[in-house]
């Protein structure tokens, strides 16, 4: 099991209430109590724990905070931000002695960037409330030291923060050995419990808690809790020496390993410790008299202990910090040394020869911290004078803190096999590899140990899975880099990335390969030729892809290359092997259906078969080199920066690479050419009508259309495709469908959607997927050229709408989101439309991840250099954060304004009087704008003065700029609702885009508040049981807040006519846009037709709520769409998060569905009822549309 | 004296509703229960239905997974569930608990597979019995018809010894060979033939230029196919027969037990003028039966079949001839 789950499997039993919030690393945990919770698995006392999911990590520590109040044994999973969101509670907890052990997957805190991986900057940011602090560094101590931690609070009244290192613990596999329930009874006091629910509020012996005091006593009552606090220490060592009887694993609260008389040591907390331990266990084989000690309970720190830890031959300890406190004298845990043998060290080792202490940085955000880093730094303690600062893992170039360490230097064991394996997140590698894990584990007596690593897109990831098998139990929290087995399930890695990097020599290399084993050498590039050469490699190859093929598995090709690899690992015998897969196959996959497990069982039958060894030749003969990652024409930084990261080597860049505020350049994504997909669209100009539908629901802007003057066709390539277009504006003009073939995931919705079918052949249409290799040059080179064709002169067009929206460039190009994403194709048209002038602020999720993930991102600019300028600030505060960009732009604007109206005279009239007109923002007017403001500047130049330097900075402003609040469901209807809320009270003049896909999609698919009736989702398992939150209508009811609900699927047209209406009004505007998500459990390229059967169910009425309309004596509610016409159910079946419901429980489906029909239909009769209201009696004040500020 | 006996079930009657939707709904259960019908006939599980909704499965929810760190996967993995046709089983459990008649399973498929256990899981479901739906356009020119007919029966013998309920073949009248492949059937262990299964055919849309699949309910005269079979395999086989497809009244009710059908499937009737309609053609049957002063419903089975009828020509090749030269004759 992993380490949440490890966790999990003792909080779980150990608790009655569990409020959690879904945050990476840590949503696993509260996964797996949720459902075991509703699986009916009880706790120790038999009870089944309430598992309650809240609207924020505040609001599940509000909850857990009154869960403890009233009696209950209570937790939390959580990190990183959310325990931010939880401190003024931990306060809270910690002062009034409130018992509760929460458990962390520690994580960074988002500073110049945001990262999910793991560090220990959340842990410390809480070290100051007064909780206690119990760190684990490893999977089974992740498991003892949860009920250690349970077992401490109850007795000493401290709330524990239990915490471990993100990902590297928490998602890594491997065998533990699990606690007994009658571990978790003698372990938890029955008196500490029944003290704990005795203090519970109750009515029938009423006490008060949170009084407000005033100078007079404050501070007493604050020391009152001392003696509490200092019990802890030995609380938490008595709960650790009973397990170590109960289960023979003993634990301090400081672990020293090493020598006994060692001079050098190295204090260090989580992972990085066992890290450190290997390394000391190797050194100190070899004479170097080195240890470590390990922190594990950091608070609070008992200084009396910890240096009685260390051996008196103490001379040199380097403190190792997984955090970054910029500007302090030290990082945390340093500190606390350097003042804990400060208090202590003369009184209880010697009154001289206190150590030198320095301190190291190491492991942000999930860095490899490897046995070679710990034995640089006890190199570095060797010297005379070693630096009092560095930082380990990374090169600093800048301020040169780094140490250097040997990249080549491996301590890993013999005896243990190695393997890393490289797939696609979709061909399903990492789950087989999960069950080798299992497999050898349970079936053997080796030690196993997974890890994966994830690259950052969501379509076409790439997942390296690294796999330990021992004799011995497996220490080794790092990245495998000397592999004796290295497998690449994709043919076109081997071009992509270094997979050969970890090879050791003399490992076994697998290949998938389309190609037959006598011909696969010659399609290898000369770098992997000399690789496989350099290191005698064997080289085994299989096609996988046709022996899944011929299985009916359509690319999955996980259990086919499993079986290979235990062939050639030897690890099992084969026939055992085979047996052992094909009944993981069952225990995965049994719950989708006979037929998957026969499928993949028939595979497994027919891998070997096709397995074969390459006879490799006595040299290299291949001439082709490995592609460059980006292309020569690529600008510098990408060249130097994103290209290296995309070619896998990221951390070997220094840290004079990277900006130091984390801004980055846009319009990176166009120089990442992924190929992902195996068939892309293929325009047949003769049949196609010109809608443009294709382009519009296209999610990676890989298939465009342009209309543009005939004249530019002259240098077109060969076989460029073109046809006179068709459309009211633009006569003359020839127009192009153009797929962009490198950057198409092929996800077919572009041929779903297009309406226009050949006569002669109605299953040839317009656009029909074909193969793309053979076709990928020709179309590169048509691409290219149509990117160089002119774009469309906005104002040439007079009727802006669906079909017309997709001339204008897009600004939001091949992002990582899934193939088929229901969110993008808003985002597109938004740059589309207004990209050119837009400024976005991000809310955390899905959208930040595919719009902001490094190594490329898919904001970009038009041939001015113009495009959306984009940021995330937090998940929480999206909307303040982009109303505070608003009040900015408007204060820009009124100064700008101001100063040209002061320096008219100067300016002239006739340069200063059209930016002081009233706000323009057709295609003529904003043409005008920028014309104007271009020759302000060139007037403010001359002018030289102070105001007008002032005002050529300002200028800019005055043409107007469009303000986009975007984020997801889970941002704007929970975690983010009150600050949107008080944004649309304003009456600023900001656009909301709501991407609703009805669940916390980035995190896995968590239930919000916007998932509907009777949808199943991760906390919401039986089937929601309550309506969808009526965000529009809540948004409606302020009466001067634009709001539209649309669905591109549904009704394009209502689309852009919403986007346009939103941004012309001038006061805030909300666009909840339905969004189809992998986590609905459909084919996606079905997602235009689920939108209309949403649309026509009821379930998603199409509507605009327009104020400006009440002065027009108008109801302001439009309803776009027609009144119910199918059943509600017509539009679930389809998707996996209905129908699953329904499997569940037949009847409670059967009631779900019948009241989420009854929902439709009375939602529907009460914006009807809205849509038909005249004007607003007279008697009622009319609400104040705003005018915005100009 | 109705009594009839089908697939080792002794049933008052021979009328019942066959395969068809109108099990969905428990009241019209009730309903045909009321109308008198001798048994249930659930309408088919589709073999394309299991293994597409297997794949499908696999496919959205395990093709998503494990894709990125901060989501191994995207819907919850649920408990004690297994994805198939619960709600088929359970509507099963539902309808045994509503009525007293036997119900009757239905599969339908061609290709031995996983889908197979399902014949299992209806039977732990209560059925009383089983249709083996053989539904199959064989649209690929490689596939000879001694294939088609051999996997065939290697499902009817993977079904049949899988379950202890008996099971019956729902039959096309388009084999090749159809009187040797029922005997192949029975030897293969069908304890039943249903004559026969109508194909979905599908329709054009002129305007979208789409293929949509459509329905179109029996017509009377679809029953002279049926008559035929029915009089032919009845001398042959010691396997039940029921007709399925064109009886629309008492009257075409009467030639099929003449022809020698043991029960009588009544779906397209039922569609068009409700429940009731299955009580007025077994009211029109019994009173024809009793006109005609027939003293048991054995009598009348298979009096007209290929054996016993004075014209047994009539069935065969001859009749065509016949009937083109009366039409001249006109």
């Amino acid at each position: 099991m992993d380490g949440n789950e490890a966790v999990a499997s003792v909080a779980h039993r150990s608790n009655e209430v569990i409020a959690i919030y879904p945050i990476t690393p840590s949503s696993g945990m509260g996964e797996l109590a949720d459902a075991w919770s509703a699986e009916g698995r009880t706790n120790i006392w038999g009870s089944i724990p309430e598992v309650v999911e809240m609207q924020s990590e505040g609001g599940a520590a509000g909850a857990l905070h009154g869960a403890l109040q009233g009696g209950s044994l209570a937790t939390t999973f959580t990190a990183s931000q959310g325990l931010l969101l939880m401190i003024p509670t931990l306060y809270k907890l910690a002062g009034e002695l409130t018992p509760t052990c929460l458990h962390v997957a520690a994580r960074t805190i988002a500073t110049h960037a945001l990262s999910i991986f793991g560090d220990h900057s959340d842990v410390m940011a809480v070290r100051q409330t007064g909780v206690a602090l119990l760190c684990s560094s490893s999977v089974q101590e992740a498991h003892d030291l949860a009920l250690v931690g349970q077992a401490a609070t109850l007795r000493s009244r401290i709330p524990f923060i239990h915490f471990f290192d993100g990902f590297r613990t928490s998602h890594e596999l491997t065998g533990i050995t699990l606690l007994s329930d009658d571990d978790l009874r003698v372990l938890l006091d029955p008196e500490s419990i029944a003290a704990h629910r005795r203090r519970g509020l109750s009515p029938d012996h009423p006490v008060l808690r949170g009084s407000a005091q005033n100078p007079d006593v404050f501070f007493q009552a604050r020391e009152a809790s001392n003696r509490f606090h200092d019990a802890v220490p030995d609380q938490v060592q008595e709960a650790m020496d009973t397990l170590a009887e109960r289960t023979g694993r003993p634990y301090r609260l400081f672990e020293y390993a090493g020598h006994p008389e060692a001079e050098r040591v190295i204090v260090i907390m989580g992972s990085g410790g066992e890290t450190v331990e290997e390394a000391v266990h190797w050194a100190v084989a070899r004479g170097e008299k080195v240890g470590v000690v390990k922190v594990r309970l950091y608070r609070p720190f008992d200084v009396h202990r910890f240096v009685a830890t260390l051996p008196p031959t103490t001379r040199a300890i380097a403190v190792l910090d997984r955090t970054k406190e910029p500007g302090a004298v030290g990082d945390p845990l340093y500190l606390d040394v350097v003042a804990a043998l400060q208090q202590r060290w003369a009184m209880d080792v010697s009154p001289t020869g206190m150590p030198r202490i320095v301190a190291g940085r190491y492991g942000l955000a999930s860095k490899e911290f490897t046995p070679a880093m710990a034995l640089a730094v006890f190199d570095e303690l060797d010297l005379e004078a070693p630096r009092p600062r560095f930082t380990l893992g990374i090169e600093d170039d800048v301020t040169h803190l780094s140490l250097p360490w040997n990249r080549e230097h491996s301590i890993e064991p013999a005896e243990v096999v190695r393997a890393v394996f490289w797939g696609l997140g979709s061909d399903g590698t990492v789950g087989a590899t999960k069950n080798t894990v299992k497999i050898l584990g349970e079936s053997t007596d080796l030690h196993a140990q997974g890890y994966f690593v994830y690259d950052s897109k969501k379509a076409g990831a790439v997942t390296v899975s690294h796999l330990r098998f021992g004799p011995n139990p497996i220490r080794a929290p790092w990245l495998i880099d000397r592999a004796s087995f290295v497998a690449c399930h994709q043919f076109d890695f081997l071009d992509r990335y270094d997979v050969l990097e970890t090879a050791a020599p003399g490992a076994t290399l697998l290949l998938n390969a389309p190609y037959p084993a006598a011909e696969v050498w010659d399609h290898l590039s000369r770098e992997v030729q000399e690789r496989i050469q350099e290191l005698g490699l064997r080289l085994f190859v299989i096609d996988a892809v046709a022996v899944a093929g011929a299985a009916g598995l359509d690319g999955r090709i996980n259990t086919i290359m499993q079986t290979c690899f235990f062939q050639l690992s030897g690890l099992l015998p084969a026939e055992e092997a085979s047996v052992r897969i094909k009944a993981a196959i069952t225990a995965t996959y049994g719950k989708r259906g006979a037929a998957v497990v026969q499928r993949n069982h028939a595979a497994v039958d027919q891998a070997l078969a096709a397995l074969h060894e390459v006879a490799l030749p006595a040299m290299v003969t291949a001439t082709r080199h490995r592609p460059p990652p980006v292309p020569e024409q690529a600008p510098d930084f990408v060249q130097r920066v994103t290209g290296v990261m995309l070619a896998g080597h990221g951390d070997q860049l220094p840290v004079s690479a990277f900006p130091p505020d984390g801004t980055w350049p846009t319009a990176t994504a166009q120089w990442e050419k992924r190929n992902l997909a195996v068939e892309i669209p293929q325009w047949d100009p003769a049949i196609c009508i010109q809608c443009n539908w294709c382009a519009l629901v296209c999610p990676h802007a890989a298939i465009r259309v342009k209309a543009y003057d005939p004249g530019a066709l002259v240098l077109s390539p060969d076989g460029f495709k073109q046809v006179p277009w068709k459309g009211p504006d633009l006569k003359g003009a020839a127009y192009t469908v153009q797929v962009a073939p490198e950057d198409c995931t092929g996800c077919h919705l572009c041929v779903t959607v297009c309406p226009a079918k050949d006569k002669g052949n109605p299953r040839h249409k317009a656009i029909d997927m074909v193969p793309q290799r053979p076709i990928r040059d020709r179309e590169r080179a048509n691409f290219e050229f149509f990117l160089g064709l002119p774009e469309v002169d906005r104002t040439a067009v007079h009727r802006l709408n669906a079909k017309t929206s997709q001339l204008f460039l897009p600004l939001f190009e091949y992002s990582g989101a899934c193939a088929g994403c229901g969110e993008t194709p808003y985002l597109k048209l938004l740059t589309q439309l207004f990209g050119d002038r837009a400024v976005i602020a991000n809310a955390t999720g899905c959208s930040s991840i595919y719009g902001g993930n490094l190594p490329t991102t898919p904001y970009t600019v038009d041939r001015a250099g113009r495009g959306p300028a984009w940021a995330n600030s937090l998940f929480e505060d999206n909307a303040e954060f982009g109303y505070g960009m608003r009040v900015s732009e408007d204060a820009r604007r009124a100064e700008a304004r101001r100063l040209v109206g002061e320096l008219r005279e100067q300016l002239g009239g006739e340069a200063a009087d059209p930016l002081l007109a009233p706000e323009d923002r057709t295609p003529e007017g904003l043409a005008r704008s920028r014309a104007a403001v271009e020759e302000l500047k060139s007037r403010c130049r001359s002018i030289g003065s102070g105001d007008a330097y002032r005002l050529l900075d300002l200028a800019d402003t005055l043409v107007p700029r469009s303000v986009w609040l975007v984020g997801g469901d889970g941002w704007a209807y929970d975690i983010g609702f009150g600050g949107l809320d008080h944004v649309l009270a304003q009456d600023r003049d900001v656009n909301v885009l709501v991407l609703d896909t009805e669940v916390y999609s980035n995190t896995g698919g968590q239930q919000s508040k916007a998932t509907p009736l009777g949808a199943i989702a991760k906390f919401a398992m039986a089937g929601k049981g309550t309506g969808k939150k009526d965000l529009g209508m809540i948004a409606m009811t302020y009466g001067h807040v634009y709001v539209a609900r649309v669905a591109f699927g549904a009704d394009m047209n209502q689309v852009v006519r919403a986007f346009q209406e939103a941004e012309a009004y001038p006061g805030p505007s909300l666009i909840i846009a339905y969004s189809p998500c992998i986590a609905h459990g459909y084919d996606l390229r079905q997602g235009v037709e689920q939108q209309k059967l949403a649309v026509a169910s009821g379930v998603w009425p199409l509507y605009r709520f327009d104020p400006r309309r009440w002065e027009e004596q108008l109801p302001p509610l439009q309803l776009d769409s027609k009144p119910p016409s199918i059943r509600v159910e017509e539009y679930h079946r389809n998707e996996s998060r209905f129908r699953f419901a329904g499997k569940l429980d037949p009847e409670r489906f059967r009631r779900l569905a019948a009241a989420a029909e009854a929902d439709a239909s009375r939602r529907w009769s009460v914006y009807e009822y809205l849509a038909g209201l005249g004007v607003a009696p007279a008697a009622e004040p009319e609400p104040v549309v705003p005018t915005g500020v100009s | 004296m109705m009594e009839t006996r089908y697939l080792g079930l002794t049933l008052p009657h021979p009328f019942m509703v066959g395969a068809s939707p109108l099990v969905d709904n428990l009241a019209v259960v009730r309903a045909l229960e009321d109308a008198g019908t001798a048994a249930i006939v659930m309408h088919s599980l589709y073999e394309e239905q299991l293994t597409g909704e297997s794949m499908a499965a696999s496919r959205h929810l395990d093709q998503p997974a494990e894709s990125v760190a901060e989501a191994t996967s995207y819907l919850p993995e649920l408990p004690d569930f297994a994805l198939g046709p619960d709600e088929y089983l359970e509507q099963i459990f539902q309808i045994r608990e509503a009525v007293a008649v036997p119900v009757i399973g239905s599969l339908n498929g061609v290709t031995p597979g996983g889908w197979l256990e399902y014949a299992r899981l209806i039977e732990e479901a209560g059925a009383s019995a089983l249709e083996v739906n053989l539904y199959g356009v064989p649209t690929d020119p490689l596939a000879m018809g001694w294939d088609i007919e051999e996997r065939a029966i290697e499902v009817v013998r993977l079904v049949t010894s899988s379950v202890k309920i008996p099971v019956a073949v729902k039959l096309s009248p388009f084999y090749s060979a159809l009187a040797h492949f029922a005997s192949r059937l029975e030897a293969a262990g069908a304890g039943g033939m249903v004559l026969f299964n109508r194909f979905y055919q599908a329709d054009i849309d002129t305007e979208s230029l789409d293929v949509r699949p459509a329905l179109a309910l029996s017509r009377p005269d679809e029953l002279l196919l049926r008559l035929r079979w029915l009089a032919i395999l009845s001398g042959q086989t010691r396997a039940s027969l029921a007709v399925s497809g064109g009886v629309h009244s008492g009257l075409d009710a009467v030639k099929a037990v003449m022809a020698g059908a043991d029960v009588v499937q009544v779906v397209s009737a039922v569609l068009k003028h409700g429940p009731k309609r299955l009580a007025e053609i077994r009211f029109e049957f019994e009173q024809w039966v009793e006109a005609h002063e027939y003293e048991s419903l054995a009598q009348l089975r298979g009096s007209m079949n290929l054996k016993r009828c004075p014209d047994p020509q009539a069935f065969e090749r001859a009749s065509y001839l016949r009937v083109l030269q009366g039409w001249r004759a006109e």
